[in-house]
C-alpha cells in the first residue's frame, strides 16, 4: 500500500507539475489543484497508513489512525478551495483586461523565458 | 573655558547644523542675508577655535568625547591638536573669504540659500575630518564631505556637465570613502581600538600585522581618490563644473587636502614602513609630474588650476611619502601655501569670467591694460604657485627639492638620481604653465571676440584675493614670523617630540636646491617659449585616450551589463519563475542524499486492499489523461474532477472518513467553479511550447513527482514516534467527543480552524473585490455550461431543503462522528450552488439575496467571540467547555461550548463559498443579460 | 501571561469583522476603526518590547492545551521586535492610503478589512510557535497580500499579482510538504518541542530531516526574495499601490524572520542535523540576492523599480548576517531588517510623491517638482540611509555586519559583496537624485505641491529611521539580546513545555491501549 500510496503522490505532482508549467490560466489551476491533491495525500501518509482504523473513539475500536494529519488536512483542503476560488477570478479578470489567458498577458516571450537558457 | 567635548562639537555642529539650517531660512529673503548669516556662523566657530588655541600651543590638546555605539566602536571623540589646529584655521579662514567672494560672485538667477547651506554643511563636514579622534567617525565625516561636493558641483543643475562631473566626483571619492571604511576596520581590529589617539600607542602592533598589506592599501585608496592622486584624478577636472567660489574652496583649499591630511594623521600607525614609502612616494611623484604635464596643455583656465593643484597634491604627497620627518614639515607647509596661491588664482579667475563670459586662454589676452588691479594680484599668486623666490611657494618648494635631492644619499642608487631629474622636470612644466598662465591672459596680444566688454570689478569682490595674496607674500618674507610655530606644531603632533631642528628661512645659501629652482625656472621658460613659438599651443587637442574616458567607459559597460543581466533575469515571465522555483527545490530537496542515503524505513507494509489498487488505477488512468487531454479544457475539468473523487475515496480507504466528505463537497464546489470560470475563458488552449520546451517541463515534472514520491515513501516506511496518543487519549474526556479529528479542529487545534476560515472569508472578499462591476465578455457563445436540465430544476427544488436539514445533523454530529461545520457548510453551499445551476444565475441572483459578505463575517464573528468567551472564565483563548444533553432523536449529542465554534465555521464557509460563486455568477450573467 | 499577547491578532481580526458588517457605505467609520486600531497595535507593540526587554520568554496557550500537544503563542524580544515593526510600517501606510488623492480605500472595495486582516496574518505569524500554525497565518498574510496587490485593479497590477499569487500557492505547496515531513519524523509541530527533538532523530533519518529543512528553506527564500527566488518581486513591488509596497516591505522580512526562526532556531542553523544544510546554501544565496539587486538598480530606469531592487540588496545584506548563525551576526542582521524595512518603506512613499509632481517616477527629463528643497532633502535622507552612506541607520547596520563577518572565513567576499553593492547602490541612487531633481525642464507646469499631511508619513517614518541611527547603542542592546535568547533553547523550553523532560511522544500504532 505504501508503494502504491506513494506513486499516486509522484504521479500527481508530476502531472500537476507539468500542468503549471504551461502557458495558459486554465492548465495552471488545474495543475494547482492536483499539486494540492498530492499535497493532502503526502500530509495524511505522514501519520503512517492504516486502513479501518478510523480517529473516532469508540469501545471496540481495533484501534486509530493518527488524527493529527488528517486535521491538518481537512485545513489545507479549505485553505486550497479559497486560493482557486481567488485564481480563478484572478484568471477572469486578466482574460477580460488584457484579451488572452496567457499567464503573461502576451508580455512574456513563451519561447524566450528558457530556464534551460540561462 | 566651556566644557571641551561642547567646545569641539561646536566647531563642527555650528556650520554643520545651524549654519546649514540658518542660511536655507536666511536664503529666503536675500542673497546677502544668507551670506552674512554663514559669515557669523563662521566667525562664531573661528571664536571657539581661538579660545581654544592657547592651551593647543601650550602643548595641551583639547579632547572631548560623546559615547555613540561603543558597541561597534563608534564614538564621538574630538580632538583638537596641532595637525587640526592648523587644517582648522586654514578650513574656516578660507572658508570666510570664500563665503564674502561668492556673495558678489552669485548671480541673481542663483538660489543663494542653496549655495549657502550646502557650503556651510560643507564646512562642518570638513571640520568633522580634522577633529575626529575616531576613524569610524573620521570616516563618517569624510563621506558626508563628498556628498556636499557632490551637492556643490551639481549646483547649477541644469547643465548636463555639472551633474555628470558631481556623479563621478562623488563615485570616485565616495567609493574611495568605502575601502577606506573597510581600511580602518582591518587597522581597528589589527590595533584593537578605533581611538586614532589610542592606535598610535599600537602603531608597531599594526603594522606588524599580517592585515596591514591589505589594510594600508585600502586607506590609500581613500587617500589617493580623495586628493586626486593619479590614476584617480580624473573627477577633479569634471568638478571644475562647480561655480568658481566652490573649486576654490573645495577643490583647491581644502577637501582635496582631506587625502593628505589622512596620511600625515595616520602616519604614526601605518607609516614609515618601505611599502608605505615606496608606494605614496611613487604615486605623488608621478602625480606631480603629470599634472604639471597636463596642466601645460589646458586652454580653459580652471582646467589648468585643476591639473595644477593635482600636481600640487601630488607633490605633498611625495613629501608624506618620503620617510624623514623634514619632508613631514615640508608638506604641512606646502599644503598652507598651495591652499593660498592656489585659492586666490581661482578667485581671480572667477573674477576674469565673471566680467569676459570666458575661461578660454585662446580667447582671453592684454587683460594687464583692461583690469590692471586684479592682474596684478593673478601674477604675484602665479609667481607664488611657480615657486618664485620671496613667495610662500618657494620656501615650501626648496624644502621640496631639497628632500627629494637627500634621497641620494639614501643608497638607492639610480633611483634617488632619477627621483631628483623627474623632480626637475615637473619643476620645469609648472613654471611653463604658471607662465603660460601669466602671459596668455595679461599679455599676449588682445582679447579675442569676448562675449562682453571687460572693466574692472566692485572693491569689494576683490578683496579676499588681496588678502590671500598678501598672505603669501608676507609668508614668503617672514615665514618664521607668521605661520612657522603653527606648522611646527601641527609637524610635532604628527612626530610627537622627535622632530630635529629645522629652519624655515628665505635664504640657505647657495645650495642645491637653489640650483635645481633654477633649473627648473630655466627649463621652464623655454619650454613654453618653445611651445608658443614652435608647436602652436592653440591647436593642441588633448589625448583622445584619458583616464576620465576610461572612467565613464567602465561605468557605461558596468550599465550595459547590469542591464543585459537584469533584462536576461527579469523578463516577466511566470512560467520562468515557476520552473525555477521547482528546479531549486527539487535541487535542495535532494541534495542531503547526495552521499547516498536512500533508504526504505523498517516499518513493516500495509497490504494492499482490492479497493486500493482499483483507486490507484483509475487515478493513474484519468490523470494522465488530464495531462494528455488538457487543452481540451472541458475534458480535463471532468478528468479533474473524477481525480478528485477518486481522492476522496483514497481518504476513506485510508480510514479519515472526515476527509473524504469534505473532499467530496470540495470537488463539486471547485468543479462548478471551474466551469462557470470556463464559460468565460477559452474552450481549448493552443499549442504553444516547443517540443524540446515540453519535454524539459515533462523532465522537470516528472524528477519532482519522484522526488516527493521517495521522501513520502521513505517516511512512510519509518517508525513513527507522535504527540498523538495525546489527543485520542483526552479527545472525549477533555474534549467532549469522540470524532478526534473534529476536536481537533474546534478544540485542540482551533487556533489553526480560526486561522482558516479567516484565509476563506478573505479570499471570498477578495474575490467580491476583484469582480466588483466588471461585466465578463462571454467570447465564446457556444460553450453554455451552464446549461439548466428539466430535472435538475425539478430535483434542486426538494434537493435545497433536504440538503439544509441533512447539514445541520452533519454539524450536530461532527463532534462525534465524521462531519462538521466544514462539511456542513459546504453541503449548505452545494445545495445553494444546484439552485444556480438548475435555474441560471439571473433567477437565483434574485431570490437569494443574503449579503453572503456579513454572513461569513457574522460566522468569524461567532467563531471569535466563543473563543474570547473563554476569557469569562480566565481561561485562554479558545478554551472550551462541554456537556452532554439527551436529546430525543439524536441522542446524546455534546454540547461543547466548541460546537459553537463550529456553527462559526458552518456559517463562515456558506458565506465566503456563495460569495465567491455570487460574484462570479453575477459579473458573469450581467453580460449576457445586456 | 495575560490576554494581551494575543490582542497583536485579536484586534485587526475584530476590526476587519466589524468593518465587514457594518458595510462599506460607512467609510469614515472604516478609517476611524482602520487607525484605532493600528494606534492601538503601536501601542501595544511597543508595550511588548518595553516587556520582553527584561529577558522574558511570555507563552499563551490556545484552548488551555499544555504544549506541545496545543498551539502555543510566544513573544520573545524576536517576535516583539517584529511586532513592533510592522505596527510601525503599517500606521504610517494606512495614513498614506489616507492621504493620497484619491484615497486609496475609494479605488476599490474592502481595502481597510483587508489591510486589517493582512496585519493579524503578519502579527500571527510572529507570534506562532507551532510549524502548521505558522504555515497558516503565512496564507492569511499572503491572501489578504494578493488582495492588497491588485487593489484597484489595472491590466499590469492584474498580471503581476497573478504571478505573485502562483508563485507563492507553489511555495505554500512545498511548506505543506516539508512541514508534514517533519511532523512524519519527529511526530511534533511545536517549534521548540521539534528543536529539542531534531538533534536525536535516528542517523537514518537526518538526510530526510534535512531535505525537509532545505525544501522549508526554499518557501522562506521566495517569500523573503532570495535569488533566484526572486524573480517575481521587482514587478510585483513596482505595480503594487504604494502605501502597500510600504506595507510589503516587512513581507520580504517575514521571510526572514521565519528562516531566523525555523533554521535558525527550530532547527538549529548553528548545531544539529539542519546547520550542515541550511548554512552554505543561504550565504551563497545572500550573496547572489545581494548583487543581482545591485545590477538591478544599477540598470532601472525608474524610482520605483529602483526602490524594488534595493529592496532585494536589503534582503541580502541582512541574510549574510543570518548566514553567518553567530550571535553577532543574528543581532546585525536583526538590526538592519529593521532598518532596512523602515527607509525601504519611506523610499516607496517618496516615490510615490515624487512621481505625482513630476508626473511619473521614470529617469527621463520632466518638469521640476513642486518643492525641490523639501522632496530632494527627504529623498538624500532616504538614499544615503538605503545606501549605508554614513551617518544613517544603513551605515550603522552594515558596519555591524562588517564586524560580525570577521571571524567568517568567507569574510574578504563578504566584505567585497557588502561594500560593493553598497558603492553600486550609491552611483545608482546618484544617477536617479539628479534625474529626478536636476535634469528639468523649463516648463513650470502648474505641479499641484503635496501637502504636509501628504508628506507626513514619508517623514515620520524616514525619522524613525535616524533615530534608530542616533539611538543605535541601545537597540544594537535589543538585538544582541535577542539573538542570545535564540540560542538558549533550554530556556524557551523551561518556559514552554510544561515538563520538558517528560517523554511527549509515543510511538505510534494501531493497538489501542487502555
Amino acid at each position: 500500500m505504501e508503494l502504491l500510496a506513494a506513486g499516486a503522490i509522484g504521479l500527481l505532482t508530476a502531472c500537476g507539475v507539468y500542468l503549471m508549467l504551461r502557458g495558459r490560466t486554465f492548465p495552471l489551476v488545474l495543475g494547482l489543484t492536483l499539486l494540492s491533491y498530492a499535497a493532502n495525500l503526502f500530509v495524511l501518509a505522514m501519520g503512517r497508513l492504516a486502513v479501518g482504523v478510523p480517529p473516532i473513539v469508540a469501545s471496540g475500536a481495533s484501534g486509530y489512525a493518527d488524527p493529527l494529519p488528517q486535521a491538518l488536512v481537512l485545513t489545507a483542503i479549505v485553505i486550497g478551495l479559497a486560493t482557486t476560488a481567488f485564481t480563478v477570478s484572478l484568471a477572469l479578470m486578466l482574460f477580460s483586461a488584457s484579451g488572452t489567458d496567457h499567464v503573461d498577458g502576451g508580455l512574456g516571450c513563451p519561447q524566450r523565458d528558457d530556464v534551460g537558457q540561462r | 573655558m566651556i566644557e571641551p567635548a561642547i567646545a569641539l562639537s561646536l566647531i563642527i555642529g555650528l556650520p554643520l547644523v545651524g549654519g546649514s539650517m540658518l542660511t536655507t531660512a536666511a536664503g529666503r529673503r536675500s542673497g546677502r542675508a544668507a551670506a552674512w548669516t554663514l559669515a557669523a556662523v563662521t566667525a562664531a566657530a573661528v571664536g571657539v577655535v581661538i579660545a581654544a588655541a592657547p592651551s593647543v600651543f601650550a602643548g595641551r590638546p583639547v579632547i572631548g568625547a560623546w559615547a555613540w555605539i561603543p558597541r561597534v566602536g563608534l564614538n564621538v571623540t574630538l580632538r583638537l591638536d596641532g595637525l587640526a589646529l592648523f587644517f582648522a584655521v586654514l578650513i574656516l579662514g578660507i572658508g570666510l573669504l570664500v563665503i564674502l567672494y561668492a556673495r558678489y560672485y552669485l548671480g541673481p538667477a542663483d538660489a543663494p540659500g542653496k549655495f549657502y547651506a550646502r557650503l556651510a554643511f560643507f564646512m562642518g563636514a570638513m571640520l568633522g575630518i580634522v577633529l575626529a579622534d575616531n576613524v569610524l567617525l573620521l570616516a563618517i565625516f569624510w563621506e558626508l564631505t563628498s556628498l556636499a561636493s557632490f551637492l556643490l558641483i551639481g549646483y547649477w543643475q541644469h547643465r548636463e556637465g555639472a551633474r555628470q562631473g558631481a556623479r563621478m566626483a562623488l563615485a570616485v571619492t565616495g567609493g574611495g570613502g568605502l575601502a577606506m571604511l573597510a581600511g580602518f576596520l582591518l587597522v581597528g581590529q589589527a590595533g584593537g581600538t578605533y581611538e586614532i589617539s589610542a592606535l598610535v600607542g599600537v602603531g608597531d602592533r599594526v603594522r606588524s600585522d599580517p592585515r596591514y598589506p591589505v589594510a594600508l592599501i585600502l586607506l590609500l585608496l581613500g587617500a589617493f581618490t580623495k586628493s586626486a592622486q593619479f590614476p584617480f584624478h580624473f573627477w577633479l577636472p569634471g568638478a571644475m563644473a562647480a561655480p568658481t567660489p566652490v573649486s576654490a574652496y573645495l577643490h583647491s583649499a581644502t577637501m582635496v587636502n582631506a587625502g593628505v591630511f589622512l596620511l600625515a594623521r595616520l602616519y604614526p600607525v601605518i607609516g614609515g614602513t618601505s611599502l608605505f614609502m615606496y608606494v605614496v612616494a611613487t604615486v605623488g611623484l608621478v602625480t606631480f609630474v603629470v599634472g604639471a604635464y597636463v596642466a601645460v596643455f589646458k586652454h580653459d583656465l580652471k582646467g589648468l588650476l585643476a591639473y595644477s593643484t593635482m600636481s600640487h597634491l601630488g607633490l605633498i604627497t611625495f613629501l608624506i611619502g618620503l620617510d624623514s620627518p623634514l619632508s613631514n614639515v615640508a608638506a604641512v607647509f606646502h599644503v598652507g601655501n598651495h591652499a593660498t596661491f592656489k585659492a586666490s588664482l581661482f578667485m581671480a579667475t572667477g573674477i576674469i569670467e565673471h566680467e569676459s563670459g570666458t575661461r578660454d586662454m585662446r580667447r582671453l589676452g592684454g587683460l594687464w591694460k583692461l583690469m590692471p588691479h586684479t592682474a596684478t594680484l593673478a601674477i604675484v599668486a602665479a609667481s607664488a604657485m611657480a615657486g618664485v623666490p620671496l613667495l610662500n611657494g618657494f620656501l615650501s618648494k626648496e624644502m621640496f627639492f631639497a628632500e627629494a635631492l637627500e634621497l641620494r644619499h639614501l643608497g638607492l642608487g639610480l633611483l634617488g638620481e632619477l627621483t631628483a631629474a623627474v623632480v626637475a622636470l615637473g619643476g620645469a612644466f609648472s613654471v611653463a604653465y604658471s607662465a603660460r598662465f601669466v602671459h596668455d591672459v595679461f599679455f599676449h596680444g588682445q582679447p579675442r571676440d569676448l562675449p562682453r566688454p571687460l572693466h574692472e570689478v566692485p572693491r569689494v569682490m576683490k578683496v579676499p584675493v588681496e588678502i590671500l595674496v598678501a598672505t603669501c607674500v608676507a609668508v614668503g618674507l617672514l615665514p618664521g614670523l607668521t605661520v612657522g610655530p603653527l606648522v611646527d606644531l601641527a609637524a610635532r603632533a604628527v612626530f610627537g617630540a622627535d622632530l630635529p631642528p629645522y629652519s624655515v628661512a628665505l635664504w640657505h645659501g647657495f645650495t642645491a636646491p637653489l640650483l635645481l629652482s633654477a633649473i627648473a625656472f630655466a627649463g621652464g621658460a623655454i619650454l613654453y617659449w618653445a611651445l608658443q613659438r614652435r608647436y602652436n599651443l592653440y591647436l593642441h587637442v588633448p589625448l583622445a585616450w584619458t583616464a576620465r574616458r576610461l572612467a565613464y567607459g567602465l561605468v557605461g559597460g558596468l550599465t550595459h551589463l547590469a542591464e543585459r543581466v537584469t533584462a536576461g533575469l527579469d523578463n516577466g515571465s511566470l512560467q520562468r519563475s515557476l520552473a525555477v522555483l521547482f528546479v531549486v527545490a527539487l535541487a535542495l530537496g535532494a541534495a542531503p542524499f547526495v552521499g547516498g542515503g536512500v533508504a526504505i524505513g523498517e516499518r513493516a507494509f500495509v497490504p494492499v486492499t482490492p479497493l486500493g489498487a482499483m483507486a490507484g488505477l483509475v487515478l493513474t488512468a484519468t490523470a494522465i489523461g488530464c495531462v494528455a487531454w488538457h487543452r481540451e479544457r472541458l475534458v480535463a475539468i471532468i478528468l479533474t474532477s473524477v481525480v478528485g473523487l477518486v481522492v476522496s475515496l483514497a481518504f476513506l480507504g485510508l480510514s479519515a472518513p472526515d476527509l473524504a466528505l469534505t473532499q467530496l463537497a470540495v470537488e463539486v464546489v471547485t468543479t462548478v467553479l471551474m466551469l462557470m470560470a470556463l464559460a468565460r475563458l477559452p474552450q481549448t488552449s493552443p499549442r504553444e511550447s516547443s517540443s524540446p520546451r515540453r519535454a524539459r517541463d515533462l523532465a522537470l515534472a516528472c524528477f519532482v513527482g519522484i522526488g516527493v514520491a521517495g521522501l513520502a515513501l521513505m517516511a512512510m516506511t519509518r517508525r513513527l514516534e507522535t504527540i498523538s496518543w495525546y489527543f485520542i487519549e483526552h479527545s472525549l474526556p477533555l474534549g467532549g467527543g469522540a470524532n478526534v479529528v473534529n476536536v481537533l479542529l474546534v478544540d485542540f487545534r482551533g487556533y489553526d480552524t480560526f486561522g482558516e476560515i479567516t484565509v476563506l472569508t478573505i479570499a471570498a472578499i477578495g474575490v467580491a473585490a476583484v469582480l466588483d462591476g466588471v461585466r465578463l465578455p462571454r467570447p465564446y457563445a457556444a460553450a453554455r455550461p451552464l446549461s439548466s436540465p428539466l430535472l435538475l430544476v425539478v430535483a434542486s427544488r426538494w434537493l435545497l431543503p433536504l440538503a439544509l436539514v441533512v447539514s445541520v445533523y452533519i454539524l450536530l454530529r461532527g463532534h462525534n462522528a465524521p462531519g462538521g461545520g466544514f462539511v456542513a457548510g459546504l453541503i449548505t453551499s452545494v445545495a445553494l450552488v444546484l439552485q444556480y445551476m438548475a435555474h441560471g444565475s439571473p433567477w437565483a441572483a434574485s431570490r437569494l439575496r443574503v449579503d453572503y459578505a456579513r454572513l461569513a463575517a457574522a460566522g468569524l464573528l461567532v467563531a471569535g467571540a466563543t473563543g474570547a468567551g473563554a476569557w469569562w472564565f480566565g481561561k485562554p483563548f479558545l478554551t472550551s467547555a462541554h456537556a452532554e444533553p439527551v436529546v430525543p432523536g439524536l441522542g446524546a449529542l455534546a454540547l461543547a461550548s466548541a460546537a459553537v465554534f463550529d456553527i462559526g465555521v458552518y456559517l463562515a464557509v456558506v458565506g465566503t463559498t456563495m460569495l465567491a460563486l455570487v460574484s462570479l455568477a453575477s459579473a458573469s450573467l450581467s453580460a449576457e443579460d445586456r | 501571561m495575560t490576554h494581551a499577547m494575543i490582542i497583536p491578532v485579536l484586534l485587526p481580526f475584530t476590526t476587519a469583522v466589524l468593518m465587514v458588517l457594518l458595510g462599506e457605505r460607512r467609510l469614515g467609520v472604516q478609517r476611524g476603526l482602520s487607525l484605532l486600531s493600528c494606534g492601538t497595535l503601536l501601542m501595544i507593540a511597543s508595550a511588548a518590547v518595553v516587556h520582553v526587554s527584561s529577558g522574558a520568554i511570555e507563552v499563551y496557550r490556545l484552548g488551555d492545551w499544555p504544549a506541545p500537544f496545543g498551539i502555543v503563542l510566544v513573544l520573545d524580544r524576536l517576535a516583539a521586535l517584529m511586532l513592533a515593526l510592522t505596527a510601525v510600517v503599517a500606521a504610517v501606510s494606512v495614513a498614506a492610503a489616507l492621504t493620497a488623492t484619491p484615497a486609496w480605500d475609494t479605488r476599490g472595495r474592502h481595502f481597510h478589512p483587508l489591510f486589517q486582516l493582512q496585519l493579524m496574518g503578519l502579527n500571527g505569524a510572529f507570534l506562532t510557535g507551532d510549524l502548521f500554525n505558522l504555515f497558516v497565518f503565512f496564507e492569511v498574510l499572503l491572501i489578504a497580500s494578493y488582495c492588497l496587490l491588485v487593489h484597484g485593479r489595472g491590466g499590469e497590477r492584474l498580471r503581476a499579482g497573478l504571478h505573485y499569487v502562483v508563485i507563492n500557492l507553489a511555495a505554500s505547496t512545498l511548506f505543506l510538504i516539508a512541514v508534514a515531513l517533519l511532523y512524519g519524523l519527529t511526530g511534533t509541530l511545536n517549534l521548540v518541542h521539534l528543536a529539542l527533538r531534531v538533534p536525536h532523530v535516528a542517523p537514518a533519518d537526518a538526510p530526510l530531516i534535512r531535505a525537509a529543512s532545505l525544501v522549508l528553506l526554499v518557501v522562506f527564500a521566495l517569500k523573503a526574495a532570495v535569488f533566484p527566488l526572486s524573480l517575481w518581486l521587482p514587478r510585483a513591488y513596482a505595480v503594487a499601490p504604494p502605501p502597500v509596497a510600504a506595507l510589503f516591505a516587512i513581507m520580504t522580512k517575514v521571510g526572514i524572520y521565519a528562516i531566523l526562526r525555523v533554521h535558525g532556531f527550530g532547527l538549529g542553523l548553528d548545531s544539529g542535523l539542519a546547520a550542515a544544510a541550511a548554512g552554505p546554501w543561504l550565504l551563497g544565496g545572500a550573496v547572489a540576492t545581494a548583487i543581482v539587486g545591485a545590477l538591478g538598480a544599477f540598470a532601472a530606469q525608474s524610482l520605483g523599480t529602483m526602490t524594488a531592487y534595493l529592496t532585494l540588496i536589503s534582503v541580502g545584506t541582512s541574510l549574510i548576517g543570518v548566514g553567518l548563525s553567530s550571535d553577532a551576526g543574528w543581532s546585525a542582521a536583526l538590526y538592519y531588517l529593521a532598518h532596512s524595512t523602515l527607509v525601504l518603506a519611506a523610499l516607496f512613499l517618496l516615490t510615490d510623491a515624487t512621481a505625482s509632481q513630476r508626473g511619473h517616477d521614470r529617469f527621463e527629463r520632466s518638469r521640476l517638482v513642486a518643492q525641490p528643497a523639501m522632496l530632494g532633502t527627504l529623498f538624500v535622507v532616504g538614499a544615503v540611509s538605503v545606501a549605508g552612506l554614513p551617518p544613517l541607520s544603513g551605515f550603522v547596520g552594515k558596519l555591524t555586519i562588517l564586524q560580525a563577518t570577521a571571524i567568517s572565513p568567507a569574510m574578504p567576499v563578504l566584505w567585497g559583496v557588502l561594500l560593493g553593492t553598497g558603492f553600486l547602490a550609491m552611483v545608482a541612487l546618484a544617477r536617479a537624485g539628479s534625474a529626478l531633481f536636476w535634469k528639468t525642464t523649463e516648463e513650470r507646469a502648474p505641479t499641484a505641491r503635496s501637502s504636509l499631511a501628504r508628506l507626513a508619513p514619508a517623514i515620520t517614518v524616514l525619522a524613525c529611521g535616524v533615530a534608530l541611527a542616533l539611538f543605535a547603542a541601545p537597540i544594537l542592546r535589543f538585538t544582541d539580546a535577542a539573538a542570545e535568547q535564540l540560542a538558549d533553547r533550554r530556556a524557551y523550553a523551561a518556559r514552554i513545555l510544561r515538563e520538558p523532560d517528560q517523554p511527549t511522544v509515543r510511538p505510534f500504532s494501531l493497538e489501542r491501549r487502555h
